[in-house]
């Protein structure tokens, strides 16, 4: 039963955390763009980088 | 709005400007890199930040630079772009955003309220208990206030106007069972049913969630239509110097100097000079068409080869390129008129669970059994027929739906227009840019190498479509350009130079014959290049499989060159020419009149009032801003395939909507007489509607296979 206090002030708390998370994010701007996203990881920061980009363009 | 607000200015910098761009023709992971990088490159431009979801580039640059000129820059990239006008997504954004927190408010709520439920449903007892419905009561009370807030306003603005929608029996299910749940926490009583209340918002949200991003992809218009007319105009002044005057300070009767590739402010009359203007966005006429003194020139239109002076005749509101505007608008209008499945299906819905309820608490009154007793019956009965799965029905599988065709390069902007596809029982197609690809394509098979790079050298200092298009095809077959100097580029007629000693020409030819041709001149021997708009490859194939379908074909098109006819003969289709973006919404009206269901494909800004008239309506994605905008789906490619597949998708999605109404209806018929009875628990309830939703979402899902 004491475990309650505890447990049940923690579960709510990391809830609110992910709430928070969410919130954050959207206000960040970070779910504008889903596919550009998934699709940025592949581009190469440095220069070099373009010679590989132009076997993908369609 | 977003990233580039975090991407600082340097201090200093007063002076800087954002543009946005429609650029369609980004496909993948590399195309971002260019334009962000390239545009990067770009002396004054501060940042690029690419919007792959909404194809777009929001540029941050000097207030110096022509926003023109960046599509340019594009250009040169092998991006096609378009000025997008600033942000009209502003509004559809914000209810979407709204949604979501919401969603993620309520998903909060009734995560933790039900780990609690389950304690209570499991047995727990006394303080526990009571102290479990009083936490339960702390989380759920805001959350509701603040996750249901989009289904109260909606339900008090329809009760204001003496109407009934959906949202009303669900606001009345809701505040009913707080109200109850909180008295029962109040009196230390059995039964709370916050898990129900949160739980009913959770999933009416996602709903609302799919179908707000659905509408979100719809982009408004016709800002983006009036973009593309000059924004400013050099005013010759009383001493006869010129000054550079805003579309706004422009009046009839000024007199303004048009350079060579500048856009036109307002309409006029051409006063002085001689030069070809692009006027395809109102004629749809792909060929340039020369004008002289006398001769009527339209906002919007380019000016290609050489100065005009103009005197203006209609600014702003009355110039043509306003009233196609207007057109759209109110072709447009007279579209979304058409109802919602979902509303309709609630119009119906509502008053029934309402009578339902009304007459379980009514019953069970009349039985004796108490009235806390009759509200709590009549309570479950409002929440089990709560429209989790009704409200799911459309947005999942149009969503689903969506991603599908996406996959296939259609683009659809709307739910409502995946219903209005599937009701499509004529396809009207317009030609240029549509059948065809819009672009002349030269044969070249009478040149030799020689006369291959005089042209070549000769096209590539010109703008004129066809010398465009020249210089594209000479490209691909890697001639190299011939070393021409002194080029003169005569307007509405040609080009002229010197190669070595040999007077060399590329030039307008001298009997105009019923197709388009250039003729190229070295010294005194002369070659015609004929050209011709290919079709696009699979157009006969997919003409061919709508009529198998028994779907009636026919063109409109605003060409009035003969070019009209051979598409015709070719693709064996009824085809009309020559007609004005009113003749063509007028033809639209006539056969929405006579009760038929048309599909309008078309591109020129042209159409851009037929394709808002048409039942539905589909674009290419080579198509002006504006027409994109009008078009209910947008597909990518040169094929034409795009718009079967939309076709097919729509129809299997409304089969899919079907079953889920299905699904749902019968969730209700099998849950509803046990909820009268009196038989349902929180707990039934609970794990029936929840399940209801999944196999409505399942269901939905299988829609994603549909799209290979």
């Amino acid at each position: 039963m004491t475990s309650l206090v505890f447990l049940i002030p923690i579960a709510l708390l990391l809830g609110l955390g992910g709430l928070a998370a969410f919130f954050w994010a959207m206000r960040s701007g970070q779910f504008d763009d889903l596919d550009g996203a998934a699709n940025r990881i592949l581009i190469d920061e440095d220069e070099d980088g373009d010679e590989a980009s132009e076997e993908d363009k369609p | 709005m977003n990233a580039l607000a975090d991407i600082a200015a340097p201090a200093g910098t007063d002076a800087l400007v954002d543009s946005r761009f429609t650029v369609p023709g980004m496909r993948c992971a590399g195309c971002i890199g260019k334009v962000e990088r390239g545009l990067g490159a770009v002396p004054g431009v501060e940042a690029a930040r690419v919007n792959f979801s909404a194809k777009r580039v929001a540029v941050r640059h000097s207030a110096e630079i022509d926003p023109f000129a960046l599509i340019g820059e594009l250009e040169k990239l092998g991006f096609e772009a378009q000025l997008a006008s600033d942000n009209p997504l502003a509004q559809d954004d914000r209810e979407t955003r709204m949604l979501l927190r919401a969603t993620a408010v309520a998903g909060f709520g009734m995560m933790n309220v039900m780990l609690l439920s389950v304690s209570v449903w499991s047995g727990a007892g006394g303080v526990t208990k009571d102290l479990f419905h009083w936490l339960s009561a702390l989380i759920a009370i805001p959350v509701i206030a603040y996750a249901g807030r989009p289904f109260f306003s909606s339900a008090l603005m329809a009760l204001s106007h003496r109407r009934t929608n959906m949202d009303v029996p669900i606001s009345i299910g809701v505040l009913l069972a707080t109200g109850l749940s909180l008295y029962e926490t109040v009196t230390g009583g059995q039964h709370a049913y916050f898990d129900g209340a949160t739980m009913l918002l959770f999933f009416l949200l996602c709903g609302r969630a799919l179908d707000a991003m659905m509408r979100g992809r719809t982009r408004a218009g016709i800002g983006a239509l009036l973009g593309r007319m000059g924004r400013s105009a050099s005013v010759v002044q009383a001493d006869g110097s010129t000054r550079r005057l805003a579309t706004d300070q422009l009046f009839p009767g000024m007199v303004m100097i048009v350079a060579a590739g500048e856009a036109l402010a307002a309409d006029g009359e051409v006063i002085e000079g001689h030069g070809a203007i692009d006027n395809a966005m109102l004629t749809g006429e792909s060929e340039p068409e020369p004008v002289g003194p006398g001769q009527m020139v339209h906002a919007g239109s380019m000016n290609l080869t050489a100065p005009l002076t103009v005197r203006i005749t209609a600014t702003a509101s009355d110039t043509v390129i306003a009233e196609i505007a207007r057109l759209m608008d109110e072709a447009g209008q007279s579209r979304s008129r058409y109802v919602r499945i979902a509303d309709r299906a609630s119009r119906l819905y509502a008053p029934a669970v309402h009578t339902l309820a009304l007459a379980a608490f009514a019953g069970w009154m009349i039985a004796g059994a108490g009235w806390y007793q009759s509200l709590v019956i009549a309570i479950a009965v409002l929440i089990i027929t709560c429209p989790c799965a009704l409200g799911l029905a459309v947005p999942a599988a149009q969503v689903t739906a969506a991603s599908a065709l996406l996959k296939q390069g259609v683009l659809v902007k709307d739910g409502s227009a995946l219903e209005r596809l599937a009701q499509v029982d004529m396809v009207l197609f317009d030609k240029t840019g549509t059948l065809t690809l819009g672009e002349p394509v030269p044969d070249l098979s009478m040149l030799d190498a020689g006369q291959k790079s005089a042209a070549l050298a000769l096209a590539e200092r010109s703008r004129h479509p066809l010398s465009v298009g020249l210089a594209k095809a000479l490209h691909d077959e890697g001639v190299t350009a011939a070393p021409v100097k002194e080029v003169l580029e005569t307007a509405g007629h040609g080009l002229t130079g010197m190669m070595g000693g040999l007077a060399v020409a590329l030039e307008k030819p001298e009997q105009a014959g019923t197709s388009v041709a250039s003729e190229l001149r070295l010294g005194d021997r002369t070659v015609m290049i004929p050209f011709r708009d290919r079709l696009r490859e699979d157009a006969a194939e997919v003409v061919a499989s709508l009529k198998q379908q028994g779907i009636p074909v026919s063109m409109m098109s605003g060409d009035r060159s003969d070019a009209v006819r051979d598409v015709a003969s070719e693709l064996g289709l009824f085809g009309r020419c020559g007609m004005k973006p009113e003749e063509k919404l007028a033809e639209l009206e006539r056969l929405k009149a006579l009760g038929h269901l048309p599909l309008m494909v078309g591109d020129g800004l042209n159409d851009g009032p037929a394709l808002a008239a048409a039942h539905a309506s589909i674009a290419p994605g080579s198509a002006s801003d504006a027409s994109q905008q009008a078009a209910d789906a947008v597909f990518l490619g040169t094929r034409l395939a795009p718009v079967l597949a939309a076709l097919k998708i729509s129809r299997r999605t409304m089969q899919i909507v079907k079953q889920n109404f299905g699904l749902a209806i019968g969730y209700n018929v099998l849950a509803v007489p046990l909820a009268l009875a009196g038989y349902v628990t929180p707990l039934i309830a609970a794990i029936a509607m929840s399940t209801s939703s999944l196999i409505v979402v399942a269901n939905s899902l299988r829609l994603a296979r549909s799209g290979r």
